[in-house]
């Protein structure tokens, strides 16, 4: 697809990458009380996947996903639908949110519910999709 | 009772397996099903003779939709022809296709086709009505194509799949009509009050719109010709869907709507014109015919018309008329088609010409062959002879020489069809067929044997039927309780005298079968402008106006489909501010701070850039940093969360044109000026509309904005301060889940568009 991508776009793409796959995780668990959020978390991670793209290839950047993207929009669709129909369970309507807290070891009390893993369904669903585009495109053009 | 219509969906699921494990007494094992509900519904008949028996269970409260069971004489007389006939057909079919490769799926369909059949003449609610209607087409459709290697069993389940479902749009149409005449969805609350009805504006639009569900469903003309098509499916389905129940689901639905709607001139008028031209044609083209199969649906048409027309004479005796020949005719109708059958498995023949003298060598079905037939031409002492002088006193009733007419010749023509279908097949010196015949085995002669023995028993004796069952369908149509006197003998009267001269005719008619086709060829003629011509010609109209259409719209050009689209947007939109009063907009600029001014000015250049430059690349870039400065438009009215999305988005969209830019080929040739006019003004117009539309949007409110609830309800009930993600991910989840199920459709698409493509090129 491309000639030698430039040392510069190696060199910033190697340390920017892991950064990068931070800062959407950070986006993802901040998203429900500060900016950010499953949609935009799945772009930026897709964004990482691109730039790893650019400097190092398809094959490697298949690696670094380790999904086919297309699983991934499957298990985000199937676990965005399970989510909102855990509150049956409870006899409440489609979709209503339960929420519980957990304790975890380092971070004390932390809660969790529905629409976390909600988030996370359309967070995969953004990957795959995104991912799925550009590399299929990227596979075209070889 | 809701059970009762579930157990047979429920027992669909696991037909498949039961075939793997019972294999051959699968058909067997299945009739214990409908077997079983029709001694239930049995032991209802005193409980019914008592009063409707009614049953409610919400199914969509918020809408008002009840599952709302009702079960009177007339739906205990089709749920006991449903299951009882039903539970003959399980065996026969078990027998029949033995060893049948997709046996599992013909179960799964017959039990779901009973089982909808079931919800439908026990529906009280009009919704749940239509939808289990809808489901008998859907299921019929899949029996009919259960062949679905063969091009015409496919072609012939389309039809009647267009024709069913078509008329059931119609009568949905007819159903909302009708229920806002009444002001409910209940049958019964509905049926209360007839003069309400009749007398309301809405009375005769309503009427037609449901005529015309169930004259396409009941096969009436001139809709009849989806019915003959069906047979091209298995003949157990054919017996149970295409004579017994399915088709009489039009009927039930007249019969039903009778006490509601019956009685007017419109009324009479349309169910005896389009009944009586069914029965007259269905029986003519019956004697055309010589394929077992194709005489006996176009007699099965036959019967439908006559039960229309009693139902639209609607008197006393044509209301009990028409419960009598209902029963008379599932009855030897079923036990006919079963005979087909057996013909066809036994002796190898599908066609009256090629089979003679087979009761040499199938005694047993002879007989049963026969006292069917028997009842069809309506001799006496059988059932058919009861409901056929029933039929002769009401059409006498109507005091209408055309209807009269037209009956006095039907009878002549049925008795001539019954002797074709009672003599040909099984009489003669030796027997001859395409293939050596032999009796055939007592699962496949159990069915018809029983159903035409019934014919006889029912004759003799007609008390059994008549005090309970008939009476209390036909008072259920009527709405007033009905006593039928039903006896085989009444005396020596005019109905009688008719009977006996078209038993002569009928006779005689018989022995010049073959000089009447003869003479009336001429009608072959006629039917290649018929209903059924018109209906193909429409069909392959339609294909190819949408063909047209989709190579029109579907160019394959980008730039077209957005003009498309664009200018479709501009007409709609553009044409409210034109035509439409709205309130003044005001638009003044004030404060501008120096900030916002740079901004717009980097986005002034930005466009400008974007349409005058000659590189691609240049372009893209530039309409990247025209999605850069709208983020930081939206930073200033403090959006965050759409400012970043808006930068991720602009970034990856710019990676994926980069992407695709790589493969195009530079420029050719620009476009000429009066293409690029054309594109700026319609940019232009857009861009304009969608500016007034915003600022027409914001400045009349109506109501109240919902963002300070939402400001409000986010932290107690959605646990989050993030109010657009807390909207996105719980408030309307449900909305999301729609995108990310469009996301993920667009990205399969894309996938498999550029997947197809390289794939093309490599081949």
């Amino acid at each position: 697809m491309m000639n030698k991508p430039s040392l510069i776009l190696r060199t910033t793409g190697f340390f920017l990458m892991p950064l990068l796959f931070l800062f959407s995780i950070f986006l993802f668990l901040r998203g429900h009380n500060e900016s950010g959020g499953g949609f935009i978390a799945g772009l930026v991670a897709a964004a990482a996947v691109a730039l790893h793209l650019f400097f190092s290839g398809i094959e490697s950047a298949k690696r670094l996903l380790g999904f086919d993207p297309r699983d991934l929009m499957g298990a985000g669709l199937l676990l965005a639908l399970v989510s909102g129909f855990i509150s049956m369970i409870y006899g409440k309507a489609l979709f209503t949110a339960i929420w519980g807290t957990v304790n975890l070891p380092i971070l004390g009390k932390v809660k969790v519910g529905t629409p976390l893993l909600f988030d996370l369904g359309v967070y995969l669903v953004v990957i795959g999709a995104v991912l799925g585009i550009l590399l299929s495109l990227a596979e075209a053009e070889e | 009772m809701l059970f009762v219509v579930l157990s047979g969906f429920i027992t669909a699921l696991f037909a498949p397996a039961l075939v793997r494990v019972a294999d051959r007494h699968t058909g067997l094992a299945l009739a214990t099903l409908p077997a079983g509900l029709f001694i239930w519904f049995l032991t209802l008949l005193p409980e019914v003779n008592q009063g409707p028996i009614r049953s409610v269970h919400d199914w969509v409260p918020s809408l008002g939709i009840q599952l709302s069971f009702w079960l009177d004489g007339l739906s205990l007389l089709m749920a006991l022809l449903i299951t009882g006939i039903g539970t003959l057909i399980f065996i026969y079919a078990g027998t029949y296709l033995k060893g049948h490769r997709d046996l599992g799926r013909f179960f799964v369909f017959l039990l779901s086709f009973m089982a909808a059949m079931l919800g439908l003449v026990l529906s009280d609610n009009l919704i749940s009505l239509f939808v289990f209607w809808e489901l008998t087409s859907i299921t019929s459709f899949m029996l009919i194509g259960f062949s679905h290697t063969d091009t015409n069993a496919r072609r012939c389940a389309m039809q009647g799949l267009y024709v069913t479902v078509g008329g059931g749009l119609v009568l949905m149409a007819g159903f909302i009509v009708f229920a806002s005449m009444g002001g409910s969805y209940e049958l019964s609350e509905l049926l209360q009050d007839g003069d309400l009805l009749r007398e309301h504006g809405l009375y005769s639009l309503a009427l037609l719109l449901i005529l015309c569900g169930a004259f396409t469903k009941s096969a009436q003309f001139p809709f009849h010709f989806w019915l003959p098509n069906a047979m091209a499916a298995p003949t157990p389905v054919s017996a149970y869907l295409h004579s017994a129940t399915m088709v009489k689901a039009g009927i039930y639905l007249l019969a039903r709507l009778n006490p509601g709607f019956g009685g007017t001139e419109l009324w009479t008028l349309m169910l005896c014109g389009a009944g009586g031209i069914t029965m007259l044609m269905g029986i003519f083209l019956a004697a055309r015919h010589t394929g077992i199969k194709k005489v006996l649906a176009y007699s099965t048409i036959m019967a439908l018309g006559t039960l229309t027309m009693l139902i639209g004479i609607g008197s006393e005796t044509a209301i009990i008329a028409a419960m009598t020949f209902l029963l008379a005719h599932s009855l030897y109708k079923g036990a006919l088609f079963m005979i087909a059958g057996i013909i066809d498995h036994e002796a190898g023949s599908k066609d009256f010409a090629t089979v003679e003298g087979l009761r040499h060598v199938m005694p047993l079905t002879a007989f049963a062959a026969v006292l069917a037939a028997l009842s069809l031409a309506g001799v006496f002492p059988f059932f058919g002879f009861v409901a056929k002088e029933l039929l002769f006193e009401s059409s006498l009733g109507s005091a209408s020489m055309v209807l009269m007419t037209i009956t006095v010749m039907t009878a002549v023509l049925v008795v001539a069809v019954a002797c074709l279908v009672g003599i040909k097949p099984w009489f003669g010196r030796v027997a001859s067929s395409p293939k050596p015949a032999h009796e055939a085995p007592l699962g496949l002669l159990l069915g018809p044997a029983l159903l035409a023995i019934l014919s006889l028993v029912f004759g003799l004796q007609s008390g059994l039927v008549a005090n309970g069952l008939i009476d209390s369908a036909a008072s259920a149509v009527a709405g007033t309780a009905l006593q039928s006197k039903l006896a085989l003998w009444h005396g020596i009267n005019t109905a009688l005298i008719i009977s006996l001269v078209s038993l002569v005719l009928g006779y005689v008619l018989y022995r010049q079968l073959d000089r009447f086709r003869e003479l009336t060829r001429v009608t072959d003629q006629i039917s290649s402008f018929g209903p059924e011509a018109a209906f193909d010609r429409f069909m392959l109209a339609l294909v190819q106006l949408s063909k047209g259409l989709t190579l029109f719209l579907q160019n394959g050009y980008l730039r077209f489909y957005l003009i498309t689209i664009l200018c479709t947007m501009l007409a709609l939109v553009g044409s409210v501010f034109v035509l439409r009063d709205l309130a003044p907009i005001s638009f003044a600029v004030t404060d501008l701070r120096l900030h916002e001014a740079a901004i717009l000015l980097v986005l002034l250049m930005s466009v400008a850039t974007a349409v005058f430059s000659r590189s691609r690349l240049a372009s893209v870039a530039a309409l990247g940093a025209i999605g850069f400065t709208v983020a930081l438009l939206y930073v200033l009215f403090s959006a965050p969360d759409v400012s970043i999305t808006q930068i991720l988005v602009e970034t990856l969209t710019v990676i994926l044109l980069v992407l695709v830019l790589y493969k195009l080929p530079p420029y050719l040739s620009l476009s000429p000026n009066t293409v690029r006019l054309r594109d700026g003004l319609i940019a232009v117009f857009t861009g304009l509309t969608m500016t007034l539309l915003i600022l027409a949007t914001t400045a009349t409110r109506h109501y109240n904005s919902i963002t300070d609830w939402f400001i409000e309800a986010s932290v107690p009930q959605g646990e989050g301060r993030n109010i657009v993600n807390v909207i996105l991910v719980d408030f309307r989840a449900f909305d999301t889940l729609g995108e990310i199920f469009v996301l993920t459709l667009a990205a399969i698409g894309v996938f498999a568009m550029i997947r197809f493509r390289s794939e093309d090129r490599k081949s």
